[in-house]
């Protein structure tokens, strides 16, 4: 074994040791024997790790050293809001009375709880112009889904069941797609039009009878607001389908302009990106929905009401599409909004959107001159720019992205949306500081010199971190997925 | 606008703005249709600072009855059961919770292995090949294999017992009805699944066969009769599995199960009033490519070192889109995180004390149920969970037992007209003698 590698848990295991003390058992011990038949218990023991407390925690110590987190520094991943995620929050969270409750206890025993979750609903109807909020969905992707489902079940109510056809922008994130086939319907992509927004020539020659809904980014990945949307919107109505929001990036927009306002029928929101439920290093997120009057009776179930002063659980939905999550979605993440909402309050929600655009159009100004940008124009929370200029020079946006790592970046997201070559999407968010936008703005000139002077020096790249780019056609080719002993 | 989260300066303002040659903030919202510009402030509470929050929020909490100042007997498929304290410690550092998924894996290495761990660890728990970096939850979990199975034996048709949890159920059939596949309950008999009506509806049409291990009953399934049946018809055997309860039972693998899902909620993962849990989700080798979500692999660098990567990510929405073997893009990987650390807290003798307690506290609960003259109606052998029938209504029940400081079972009545005055009672390592004391008496005043 190289002697860089960094042991796995169990290539420290040691038999004997423990890192855990139960209570001695308090009620008669008995003979599995006769509690379990022949056959149930298990013969071969599960291979966990047999480590001491402090092993544990040098081990977990030892891997977030090799991690990079917000706290660690600048992480302009674009169309993932990397904004700093408040304290408060997580203190809140592990409260008892938030932290320990049971999703089946007896209503009058968790009103706070289900207070929260509808002052959390009230609030996004209010944030996203919609009518009605449901908190269940547990991710953007599952939101999506949950909200096409709703469409779903809308038209078939209508006796429309010929709308087998979802749109989507060729600039889409994945889920877009994936989501509308997870729902039953066929996706159809509309292109962009050379300013970077939905062509609508295209638009109008792709809709029709079929059509179940347009999903729409906005502003979109290209980080440019959809100027014609109230087009957008009466193209797609016009036949008779749904428009659907894309909440991710709402960040740019908070407090300037709703979905409900733009002609939108539904919407999902990443809590986990405006409303900073930490992204986990993956995960969990909530992904609420919003929806206008006439899709309110799909919501799913059960819908959280409020009357006479006591929150319950409205189970008797008759056209709703079903549950698409046991309980009633990552109530956890959603308190960390809540926080974040009442930390802010609308002043504060105002200001995150006009410093997260100042911010992105800041940068992208600075950079303009040293990288390709497709599309100028203001932009909003983000911004994309090309690396063909260097890949002409035979330096990659890849390569780039793993030259920042040596200034202790985050590199951009890259190579999305599609419909940019060698794409570098920046989204700064409003919560860092000029100092810190200059000072990657200085690296990423200072590559930018380097791709031209010692290229080399970049496609090379990483020099500083704990391990060199990795493998990974060796890692597909013949998967490793599990430690196996020696 | 100052705000300790908000580092703009007036100063800054005006350099920023010069820079990109504008005089004010307004002009880059300038493309926004004014027709649709939104102009006043939001109708929201306003803001409030940090002291003066925290004991409004924490007020709103304390309005709710916690399984700390309470003795919860409260599970069907959420669990108060012990959290080693280094969980929270570990998952505190925020180079772990401030990161997002480890698309840059030299600066992720951290999060990449501790997948890599959970992946193993999971697959050690249910005796599968392999396991992704999680799910949602258990219940979306089982429903991603019910559409995995259908796609896979290009089938319509899921079986599912209805001793799955009920909400697990209805999960399900949200899935499968955008892929047109019909969901087909099969019933019980005595608090498992019906062998006999296994047997009847479990056809060549059938995709998949789903059961839950322990049951929604507590009550343990006969894998082997299920998987025969379902494998003589060439349909994939889905079980959902309590991850606890594997550090005791025989693991689904070895039953030949081809999926295997649940959720890892009893490791570390607080109730949280039912999310963000984790579930997860092991396959056997011939399935791994047909996975969803992320999976990590190991391989290497130039310089030989070890390392993790995101891999086979051909299967997945931000590669394929509308081919994509699901739309799942963020997971639960703190809450793996979370699992990984109480997995490796308790580690390969800790899951069988647990789970060994769990079992005979339950058993002790059962025969002090049966002594104060309860039925106790499935007589199988449990897990956590027994079934108890009490002789009158159990509308008011639990909050007469709140009042005594405890959290009551679950009413089954409310998800199953057949079991009316049926409760389920969940007996964890956290309660003892005394509290399954207090209850037991509790309760038989009540049904005197
Ligand atoms: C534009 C956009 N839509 C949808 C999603 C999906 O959200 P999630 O990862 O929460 O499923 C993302 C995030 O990755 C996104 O950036």
């Amino acid at each position: 074994m190289h002697k860089d590698n960094q042991p796995l848990i169990f290539e420290i295991t040691k038999e004997g040791r423990v890192g855990y003390n139960l209570p001695e058992l308090d009620v008669p011990a008995v003979d599995l024997a006769t509690l379990l038949p022949q056959g149930m218990q298990r013969v071969e023991e599960a291979e966990l790790p047999e480590v001491s407390e402090l092993d544990i925690m040098r081990h977990y110590t030892a891997l977030s050293n090799r991690n990079h987190g917000v706290d660690s520094g600048f992480y302009p991943l674009g169309s993932c809001t990397m904004k700093y995620n408040p304290k408060i929050n997580e203190s809140v969270a592990r409260f008892p009375g938030f932290a320990n409750i049971h999703p089946l206890q007896d209503e009058s025993s968790v009103q706070g709880a289900m207070e929260l979750m509808y002052e959390l609903q009230e609030s996004l109807v209010e944030i996203t112009g919609m009518d009605e909020v449901t908190l269940q969905p547990a991710a953007g992707a599952h939101g999506e889904w949950t909200a096409l489902m709703m469409i779903r079940a809308f038209h078939e109510a209508n006796g429309d069941t010929h709308r087998t056809k979802v749109i989507v922008p060729d600039s889409a994130h994945g889920t877009n797609p994936a989501s509308a086939t997870v729902a039953g319907f066929e996706t159809i992509t509309v292109k962009s039009n050379e300013e970077g927004l939905v062509d609508l020539e295209d638009l109008r020659r792709v809709v029709g009878p079929d059509t179940a809904a347009l999903m729409l980014t906005n502003p979109n990945t290209l980080g440019l607001f959809e100027e014609n949307i109230l087009e957008l919107a009466e193209i797609i109505h016009g036949v008779g389908g749904k428009l659907y929001y894309d909440g991710a990036n709402l960040n740019a927009v908070m407090s300037k302009a709703r979905p409900g306002d733009m002609g939108f029928d539904c919407v999902h929101l990443n809590l986990h990106k405006t409303f900073t439920g930490p992204h986990g290093g993956g995960g969990p997120g909530s992904g609420p929905v919003g929806v206008k009057a006439d899709l309110i009776p799909f919501l799913p179930s059960p819908v959280l009401v409020k009357e006479d002063d006591q929150y319950t659980f409205d189970y008797n939905r008759p056209q709703t599409i079903g549950r698409v999550k046991p309980f009633y979605g990552n109530f956890g993440i959603n308190v960390r909004a809540y926080t974040y909402i009442r930390s802010m309050g609308p002043d504060g929600l105002k200001a995150v959107t006009e410093y997260a655009v100042l911010n992105a159009n800041y940068m992208m100004r600075r950079l303009e001159e040293h990288f390709d940008l497709p599309y100028n124009r203001h932009c909003k929370h983000e911004f994309v720019l090309s690396g063909r200029r260097q890949k002409k020079l035979g330096v990659r946006t890849l390569d780039m992205a793993k030259r920042l790592l040596d200034f202790g970046y985050h590199p951009p997201t890259i190579y999305f949306p599609l419909n940019v070559e060698e794409g570098m999407m920046i989204e700064p968010t409003e919560t860092e500081s000029k100092e810190t936008l200059d000072a990657f703005c200085d690296a990423m000139i200072q590559i930018a010199k380097e791709v031209e002077e010692n290229p080399e020096i970049v496609q090379n790249a990483p020099h500083t971190t704990v391990i060199n780019r990795l493998d990974e056609t060796k890692a597909a080719r013949k998967p490793v997925l599990r430690y196996i002993k020696a | 606008m100052k705000h300790r989260y908000l580092p703009m300066t007036e100063q800054d303002q005006k350099e920023m703005l010069g820079v990109i040659g504008i005089s004010a903030i307004d002009e880059l919202f300038a493309d926004i249709p004014e027709k649709v510009r939104f102009t006043g402030e939001y109708n929201i509470k306003p803001a409030k600072a940090e002291s003066a929050l925290l004991k409004e929020l924490s007020a709103l909490a304390d309005k709710n009855a916690d399984s700390r100042k309470y003795a919860s007997f409260l599970g069907a498929g959420v669990y108060d059961h012990f959290k080693p304290i280094i969980v929270d410690h570990v998952i505190s550092r925020s180079e772990f919770y401030t990161a997002y998924t480890p698309y840059q894996p030299e600066i992720s290495q951290g999060e990449l292995q501790a997948i890599f761990e959970f992946q193993t660890m999971i697959c050690e728990l249910t005796g599968m090949d392999l396991a992704n970096s999680s799910m949602y939850d258990g219940g979306t979990a089982l429903a991603e294999a019910a559409n995995l199975s259908a796609g896979h034996t290009k089938r319509k048709k899921v079986l599912v017992s209805e001793a799955v949890h009920p909400e697990y159920i209805d999960v399900v059939k949200m899935y499968t009805k955008g892929q047109n596949i019909s969901v087909v309950t099969v019933p019980t008999k005595d608090g498992v699944t019906d062998l006999a009506k296994l047997e009847e509806l479990v056809d060549e049409e059938t995709a998949a066969v789903l059961v839950q291990y322990p049951n929604f009953f507590g009550q343990i399934e006969d894998l082997t009769k299920v998987e025969q049946l379902t494998h003589a018809q060439k349909a994939l055997f889905v079980v959902s599995a309590n991850p606890l309860a594997l550090g005791l039972l025989t693991p689904p693998g070895k039953f030949g199960a081809d999926i295997t899902v649940g959720d890892a909620q009893p490791f570390g993962i607080s109730e949280a009033f039912g999310g963000p849990h984790c579930g997860f989700f092991a396959v056997t080798t011939k399935l791994m490519r047909k996975v969803p979500g992320r999976l990590v692999g190991e391989t290497t660098d130039e310089e030989g070192r070890r390392g993790y990567v995101l891999t086979l990510q051909a299967r997945e929405q931000h590669i394929r889109r509308d081919k994509a073997t699901s739309n799942i893009c963020s997971n639960q990987a703190l809450n793996a995180l979370a699992a990984s650390v109480a997995m490796t807290a308790l580690g390969k003798k800790g899951v069988q004390e647990m789970a060994t307690q769990n079992i005979v506290k339950t058993h002790y609960a059962k025969q002090a149920f049966e002594k104060a003259g309860f039925e106790v109606p499935y007589q199988g052998a449990h897990f956590n969970e027994i079934v108890v029938k009490v002789n009158g209504s159990l509308a008011d029940t639990n909050k007469v037992l709140l009042e005594k400081g405890i959290i009551g079972g679950f009413d089954l009545g409310r998800v199953n007209s057949d079991l009316q005055n049926h409760v389920l009672i969940a007996v964890t390592e956290q309660r003892t003698k005394e509290e399954i004391d207090a209850l037991v008496q509790e309760m038989g005043a009540l049904y005197a």
